[in-house]
């Protein structure tokens, strides 16, 4: 089986479908004869030419605008957003059209758009490239939210999206674009969205996390292992629909939960999770739920941002805290 | 002292704060001649002419992002959004922008400009005119969010919000723009922004909540006999005032939180996420969440069955105490 | 050759107007429209079932029956004219004025009574009609067009597209990411802007500096056309040359139709706080409707008795639909979560259940305040 990284799956993922399905297609900046900045496109414009492989003006509201009306006439789009910080352009056609459309029709129309953008920071980028705006959509009904932490899911799940239905906001860790290699079949699969997957089993604290801090969390499950401290690892890889039943499962088992995320923390995806545990798994709580998160200030620049994400240690220390509460 | 309604309330605030400094305006669409489609700057444009009291054109980007530009530059906007479902078009401009100039100029510059919009359910209205964006501004470090729940705290809040050196949104709960009148000082003061008001005192239950739901709140509180229930009226979601959430928690050990905006990733799950974090020894029962739903708020006919009322407060209130 | 003063200034685009405000045509160029009498009739019938529709909305959302209204009144030539050069597998892209393109179309009046009465089940298109649903955020519905169009495009179809706004949307940023997008990859659409001369209270000389919104286009590379937007003829021939340019592939175009909001914006707006009363009555001298009846009785086309039988006919279609409206059942609250996901998730399922039950204890309804 060859070795990906997790650009490479990426790559694969859109190459696959778009052999499948004629009417996949992708579009946005420097998409094609460029192959994207991060080269999740490369080739594609040699393959399958000009028309599906689309290098559009400078224009993210025109980009998601335009993928939907897409979509509505029939094809797949999935439109890469350069950068995480520059959604915002699209603000208003992702959540007052994209997530509304099939609503707004009574089941009419429906918007099967992937929504693609490297997300978080790590990479040394400047302002506005290293964002987690994940919360954002999350709290928007109507779309999907995606992020997956590893090449074989980064495949799976990029299938499973574009043969989703509904507008799939699909978040790419980029500092785990070239971070390592895994085995990524070669045929088509999917990687179901909505389920967590146990990225590590464990009895004694629940370690909640997705993207680029799932490799931090089982970081940090490691060495509590050489503590003989057993940690389970949940990558959520979906964050909505949420795999409600493997979060509350595993919270009720250990009875004490952490939440790892580089979003800020007010209001980020990990307030959800805590008030859905608060909620469901209160009487087996053990201790009060931990958020290790990025604070709540703009991700600053190159030479400060490692002290802004989670890393090992800190998560490390929000594992103490609950073990010890 | 005058009664006035909220939207009279803000009005007020804004001529006052006009008055007392002139760089002061107020821009977006339709605030100027229409003096507003809600006439929340009904005589303005007469009062301070076409230069402070500006109709835009149409375009909530082009609004926020020259309030921005007129800011920095010496003036303090105050940019109107007609509905706050248009926010969204602005959202760059916001939270790539307003909420991050002090921060990327090292002090250097700052964003002292306020965006009101009419906010929330309960008026019959057509689509993206009920929604409840609070989530996402609070989600936005940089940003400040006063929502006031009635017209005294509507007008210090705005003068408070005009005063304040960084970029705050500001949302009004439309459906109580007219909903009932209140003493409202003439003249200027503030209500400071970052502190909650303890609406109610009580011993069983804390209810959390801001905006419309308030009433809301009181209604369902009014018809509950036997049971003692604090309220809490969050005023500002950002910077949160946690000592009084707290604090009240902390003695019913009991918390019911309501909102309007759909329950995903909203401020009810902070809230929770806190109260959990800080106070788990004291809680009597899981944190109760009453929230609109996770769908797109309904068309008028239906809209009624989306926003909670005071049976569902109330439901969550037992809840709470029967855990 | 000597510059030019700006009192010399060319035009920067066409201005079509072929019947005057007293209904008088050039014969050639109405031979040229390519239509049939039976044509002139269908689109005057068409104007009047509109505003008859138009008069009874207003009326119902005065007596608290209907939600919140936008009218057209004064608009009925550039909806009707466009709308008439239409094919069926054309996609239509409304904003929210647009009931008479709605309806000629194929969408019932009842269905348009349904969506102002604040029922999603309004924007429910019949399967069959290549409609889409009425847009309330300005302009946005502009790249969806361009992006349909596109699609069409590449997908080999010679369907078109055409997208309606107002002149308050060409300050939007969409207007203009869409109009580029179009221009960049040739999208067979048509940029149909109704300038009703107010975006709520705010004139067209707020929006833009420029002389006209129709020179806008060449800015991205195509072509734009000012029309008389009270006269349906120009409209009508404006549109299906556009049309017929999108279909071989030459482009799109953005038509600027000039006509007048003749009332309020909406039934919660006054147009007496921003407008002198002598505008609006000069405008209403200009009245599409009169315009096309003096051309018809010129012609020899209309009697009274034709116009006695239309009215009665309009007035009796629209009360079966007002009717029909107000005979709609009751809502499941069902509808709220329904269609939110092509599955419904989770929590979904356990909010609907958790409003279902409450309802229950209620005996079926919310308690009464
Ligand atoms: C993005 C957005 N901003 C503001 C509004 C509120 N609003 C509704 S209609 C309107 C004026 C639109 O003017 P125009 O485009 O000329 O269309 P018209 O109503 O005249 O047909 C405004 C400001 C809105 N619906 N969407
Ligand atoms: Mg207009």
């Amino acid at each position: 089986m060859p070795q990906l990284n997790l650009v490479q799956a990426i790559n694969d993922a859109l190459r696959t479908e778009m052999r499948r399905d004629p009417t996949v297609l992708v579009m946005g900046e420097d998409v094609g004869v460029n192959g994207g900045v991060f080269r999740a496109t490369e080739n594609l414009y040699k393959e399958f030419g000009p028309d599906r492989s689309i290098d559009t003006p400078l224009s993210e509201a025109g980009i998601v605008g335009t993928a939907i009306g897409m979509a509505l006439n029939g094809l797949k789009p999935v439109a890469e957003i350069q950068f995480d910080g520059f959604m915002a352009p699209a603000f208003d056609q992702i959540v007052s059209h994209a997530a509304r459309i099939r609503w707004r029709s009574r089941g009419r129309f429906h918007v099967p758009i992937v929504i693609r953008a490297p997300y978080g920071g790590g990479i040394r980028g400047p302002e506005l490239h290293s964002e987690s705006p994940e919360a954002h959509y999350a709290h928007t009904p109507g779309l999907k939210v995606v992020i997956p932490s590893n090449p074989y899911d980064a495949k799976g799940l990029l299938i499973a999206a574009i043969r989703d239905p509904d507008p799939v906001i699909f978040f790419e860790p980029k500092r785990l674009y070239r971070a390592f290699r895994a085995e990524v079949p070669e045929e088509d699969y999917i990687v179901p969205i909505g389920k967590a997957r146990i990225a590590r089993e464990g009895s004694e604290v629940t370690l909640i996390a997705w993207g680029a801090m799932t490799p931090v969390a089982l970081g940090a499950a490691e060495k509590m292992a050489a503590q003989n401290v057993s940690v389970e690892v949940i990558d959520l890889r979906t964050i909505v629909p949420l795999d409600i039943e493997t979060v509350i499962e595993s919270a009720k088992k250990t009875g004490r939960v952490v939440i790892v995320h580089e979003a800020p923390r007010t209001c980020g995806f990990g307030s959800e999770l805590a008030a859905l545990v608060n909620d469901r798994a209160f009487e087996h709580l053990k201790a009060p739920i931990v958020r290790v998160t990025g604070p709540d200030t703009v991700i600053p620049q190159a030479r400060l941002e490692d002290y802004y994400l989670p890393d090992i240690g800190r998560c490390l220390k929000g594992i103490e805290k609950a073990l010890n509460y | 002292m005058p009664q006035m309604t909220l939207v009279q309330a803000i009005n007020d605030a804004l001529r006052t704060e006009m008055r007392r400094d002139p760089t002061v305006l107020v821009m977006g669409e339709d605030v100027g001649v229409n003096g507003g489609v809600f006439r929340a700057t009904e005589g303005l444009y007469q009062e301070f002419g076409p230069d402070r009291a500006i109709d835009t054109p149409l375009a909530e980007s082009g609004i926020v992002g020259t309030a921005i530009g007129m800011a920095l530059n010496g003036l303090k906007p105050v940019a109107e959004i007609q509905f706050d479902g248009f926010m969204a078009p602005a959202f760059d401009q916001i939270v790539s922008h307003a909420a991050r100039i002090r921060w990327r100029s090292r002090g250097r510059f700052h964003v002292p400009i306020v965006i009101r919009a009419p906010y929330g359910g309960g008026i019959r209205a057509l689509e993206h005119h009920s929604e409840a964006p609070e989530a996402y501004y609070v989600h936005t470090p940089g940003l400040k969010v006063v929502i006031p729940s009635n017209p005294y705290d509507a007008k210090g809040l705005l003068i408070a919000a005009i005063r304040d050196p960084d970029p705050v949104i500001f949302f009004e709960p439309k459906r109580l723009y007219r909903a009932f009148r209140q003493e409202v000082p003439e003249g200027d003061y503030t209500v400071p922004i970052g502190k909650a008001s303890l609406v109610r005192e009580g011993t069983d239950v804390t209810v959390i909540s801001w905006g419309a739901m308030v009433r809301i709140c009181l209604q369902a509180i009014a018809q509950l006999e036997g049971i003692s229930v604090e309220l809490v009226d969050l005023r500002t979601l950002a910077p949160l005032d946690i000592e009084t959430v707290l604090s009240s928690v902390a003695k019913t050990g009991r918390a019911v939180i309501v909102q309007e905006a759909p329950r995903t990733c909203s401020l009810s799950s902070e809230l929770t996420a806190l109260i959990n974090e800080r106070l788990l020894l004291q809680l009597q029962a899981p944190v109760v969440r009453v929230t609109g739903y996770d769908t797109h708020i309904p068309y008028l006919t239906m809209e009624q069955y989306y926003l909670p009322d005071a049976g569902r407060v109330q439901k969550g209130i037992e809840r709470a105490l029967s855990f | 050759m000597a510059a030019k003063t700006i009192l010399q200034r060319e035009r920067l685009v066409p201005f079509i107007q072929i019947l005057d405000p007293e209904g008088m045509a050039n014969p050639t160029d109405i031979v040229e429209l390519g239509l049939k009498p039976h044509d002139f009739k269908a689109m005057y019938r068409w104007m009047v079932l509109a505003r008859t529709f138009d008069e009874r909305a207003l009326a119902l959302q005065r007596q608290g029956r209907l939600g919140t209204y936008a009218p057209l009144l004064g608009q009925e030539a550039a909806q009707v004219g466009s709308a008439y050069a239409l094919k069926p597998e054309d996609w239509v892209f409304p904003s929210y004025r647009e009931h008479a393109v709605l309806a000629m179309r194929g969408q019932s009046w009842l269905q348009l009574f349904t969506f102002w009465g604040g029922n999603e089940e309004g924007n429910r298109i019949p399967e069959g009609i290549r409609n889409f649903m009425v847009c309330v955020p300005i302009a946005t519905q502009i790249l969806h067009a361009t992006g349909a169009a596109w699609a069409a495009k590449l997908k080999g179809e010679r369907s078109c597209v055409i997208v309606y706004f107002g002149d308050g949307a060409t300050s939007e940023g969409d207007f203009h990411e869409g109009l580029n997008f179009a221009g960049v990859f040739k999208a067979p659409v048509v940029f149909f802007c109704q300038n009703n001369q107010y975006a709520i209270s705010v004139p067209r000389t707020r929006q833009t500096a420029s002389e006209t919104i129709a020179q806008k286009a060449i800015a991205y590379g195509f072509e734009g056309v000012q029309v008389d937007g009270n006269d349906v003829f120009a409209v009508y021939k404006a549109t299906k040359e556009a049309l017929a340019k999108a279909r071989d592939g030459g482009g799109p175009t953005l038509i600027e139709a000039v006509t007048y909001r003749l009332t309020h914006h909406t039934t919660a707006d006054d147009w007496t706080r921003y407008r002198p009363s002598e505008e609006v009555e000069m405008w209403k001298q200009k009245d599409p409707i009169k315009r096309l009846k003096l051309y018809l009785e010129k012609q020899g086309l209309w009697s009274e008795h034709d116009e006695a039988k239309l009215l009665e006919e309009a007035k009796a279609e629209i009360a079966q639909a007002v009717a029909q409206y107000e005979a709609l059942p009751k809502r499941d609250v069902e509808d709220i979560f329904k269609y939110m996901y092509a599955e419904m998730p989770w929590n979904l399922k356990e909010q609907l259940q958790e409003l279902k039950e409450y309802l229950a204890e209620h005996g079926g309804d919310l308690p009464k305040e």
